[in-house]
């Protein structure tokens, strides 16, 4: 219970800090800085953790880093749509499960309402079109046929 | 220091979430959610290979839930080590497991009355047995569907065959005592789901209690002769071999027998369950024509060489690997580098216990230079084979055992 005490008046002290930030500085700006306050308080063990080894960020960037049209914290395309998909999708799960995924309209669509019924996510009111439209145009489904060729062969030679 | 055991996820204020929130013009109805739960990955990002002491040659698909395969030359050992060993998460690892108090509750329907008893109990009260068991996501294979099919999008190495040590459910079961009406063992797990609420289970699945009965369906302790992984299901786990890996649950707090078939978690809809009827690719199917998946097809694993093999012409080519065939056993495996026009039979070894998989090699000359494939195909004891091209589509891809492939070049 001592630990409960502790942390709202360390976060809160912290957070007064961004609120001023947020009028000065975009939003943006505003995330870095959590980041990095998160960042650098003790944490125990987990401040040991290694930080950044899956994401495309380097320690010191901003934190929402776009390069070569990718946002580098969450590997999503950045197009329109990108924001709404983050805040309302990487909630629960990670921006790997929208990565690796390709679907039509139909079929975002309906992993949407699947996860509406079954997985607690909420109604997303307008930016469902907003969310829906930026996973078909960036994640499309492709044809694979019934077996693609073999792709991607690093080609080495085998000494028995 | 109040801060040595603070999870960092905790110091996410409410007033940081509403300036993220602002930031990101995102809508504050999830902000309660929010306060509970987010923490933007970057954030929260450890290094799972270190974290889960796996081999950084594994492929991680997903970090919230964890999720991660192997590549089929990373599966060479007969006996799976944990650092080769695919993670399957359907929502957040427990935390802070306290082994001295864990306890596992049997409930149901179907028991004679609820009985539960401590780690340590379980451990000194009934015989302990060792079995290498074979486990298989049932959406391995899952990237090669055609129209594609929502998940993580495994592809050949959600799979593994490790040694595991525990009670049998079936003396488990016998000590409680259940009634004739009983159908379907179903279990219930310390994990917590994505969302947070605590009043959701991420996963809870189970299996007919013939499946539960078999000498080799346990409740292990043990992994390679060690405490389980963590992330593997520590301190206890239920093995049902041989099925898709889901109905062997992890971090097992409470089993109930049931009178009819268990309707936990993600044992109903689409998950872990295919047409009962073969569809066309795409088809959209009732949930009433949906059946859920039992035993696992037959399947192979060429793990050496690793693909992309250069070889000079006039040496021959040592290939092995690995085949598994669910409840049954793999009674024949061949190989072809004519892309199947021609098969050849390959020594394959009987398993060490059933439900473990089984070692194959041969031997192969190659007649002149160039491009080759080398395919896979193991044939089951009742003649089923693996088919070459990916099989049946289903609504949440299943069941992908299409021949594997590696690729060769003689020069």
């Amino acid at each position: 219970m001592e630990e409960n005490n502790h942390k709202p008046k360390k976060t809160g002290q912290r957070s007064q800090k961004s609120s001023m930030v947020q009028w000065i500085v975009s939003g943006i700006i505003i995330l870095a800085s959590i980041y990095l306050i998160i960042k650098t308080l003790p944490g125990g063990k987990n401040s040991e953790e290694k930080v950044q080894t899956i994401t495309g960020l380097q320690e010191g960037d901003d934190f929402d880093k776009i390069e070569n049209g990718i946002h580098l914290r969450t590997g999503l395309i950045d197009a329109p749509g990108r924001i709404e998909t983050i805040g309302n999708c990487t909630t629960c799960h990670s921006s790997k499960l929208i990565i690796q995924n390709r679907m039509d309209k139909e079929h975002w669509a309906a992993t949407i309402r699947w996860m509406q019924e079954t997985q607690n996510l909420w109604d997303l009111g307008a930016n469902e079109e907003i969310i829906i439209n930026y996973l078909v145009t960036n994640y499309p489904p492709k044809k694979k046929g019934r077996r693609a060729n073999l792709e991607g062969i690093e080609w080495y030679e085998l000494r028995q | 220091m109040h801060y040595q055991n603070m999870d960092r996820r905790k110091f996410v204020s409410k007033a940081a979430l509403s300036a993220m929130a602002s930031a990101i013009g995102a809508e504050i109805v999830y902000g309660s959610n929010l306060l509970k739960n987010y923490i933007p990955l970057a954030l929260q990002d450890p290094d799972p290979f270190e974290m889960f002491h796996k081999d950084k040659q594994m492929v991680l698909l997903n970090d919230k839930p964890w999720n991660m395969e192997a590549l089929a030359h990373l599966l060479d050992d007969k006996v799976t080590p944990n650092k080769y060993m695919f993670i399957r998460n359907n929502g957040l690892i427990p935390k802070d497991i306290k082994v001295n108090d864990w306890t596992l509750t049997i409930d149901g329907e179907s028991v004679n009355q609820k009985k539960s008893y401590r780690l340590a109990e379980l451990k000194s009260k009934f015989k302990q047995y060792t079995y290498q068991l074979t486990l298989e996501c049932g959406g391995n294979g899952r990237s090669e569907f055609d129209p594609p099919t929502s998940g993580n999008q495994w592809t050949i190495g959600a799979v593994s065959c490790a040694s595991w040590t525990g009670i049998r459910v079936r003396d488990l079961l016998e000590d409680v005592g259940i009634k004739p009406d009983a159908v379907y063992l179903g279990y219930h797990s310390a994990d917590l789901h994505l969302s947070g609420d605590p009043g959701k289970e991420p996963i809870s699945r189970g299996v007919p209690l013939a499946k539960a009965m078999q000498d080799e369906t346990i409740l292990a302790f043990q992994m390679n002769g060690a405490d389980i992984p963590l992330v593997h299901g520590y301190p206890l786990r239920l093995i049902a071999a041989g099925w898709p890996a889901s109905v062997s649950g992890k971090w097992i707090e409470r089993l109930s027998v049931r009178n009819i078939v268990h309707d936990g978690e993600k044992m109903e809809g689409s998950s872990y369950r295919v047409p009962c009827h073969p569809v066309m690719p795409g088809d959209s199917v009732d949930d009433k024509d949906m059946c859920i998946i039992e035993s696992m097809p037959v399947k192979s694993l060429i793990t050496y060489p690793r693909t992309g093999a250069k070889i000079p012409r006039g040496q021959t080519l040592n290939i092995r690997g690995h085949a598994w065939a669910g409840e049954l056993e793999v009674t024949k495996m061949e190989y072809s580098t004519d892309f199947s026009a021609t098969w050849k039979e390959c020594r394959i070894e009987k398993p060490v216990n059933r439900l473990a998989w089984q070692h194959f090699s041969a031997q192969i000359d190659f007649p002149k230079q160039g491009y080759y494939e080398i395919w896979a195909k193991a044939t089951d004891a009742q003649g089923t084979a693996q088919p070459m091209l990916v099989p049946g589509w289903n609504p949440k891809g299943y069941l992908n055992n299409a021949a594997q492939r590696i690729a060769l070049k003689v020069e």
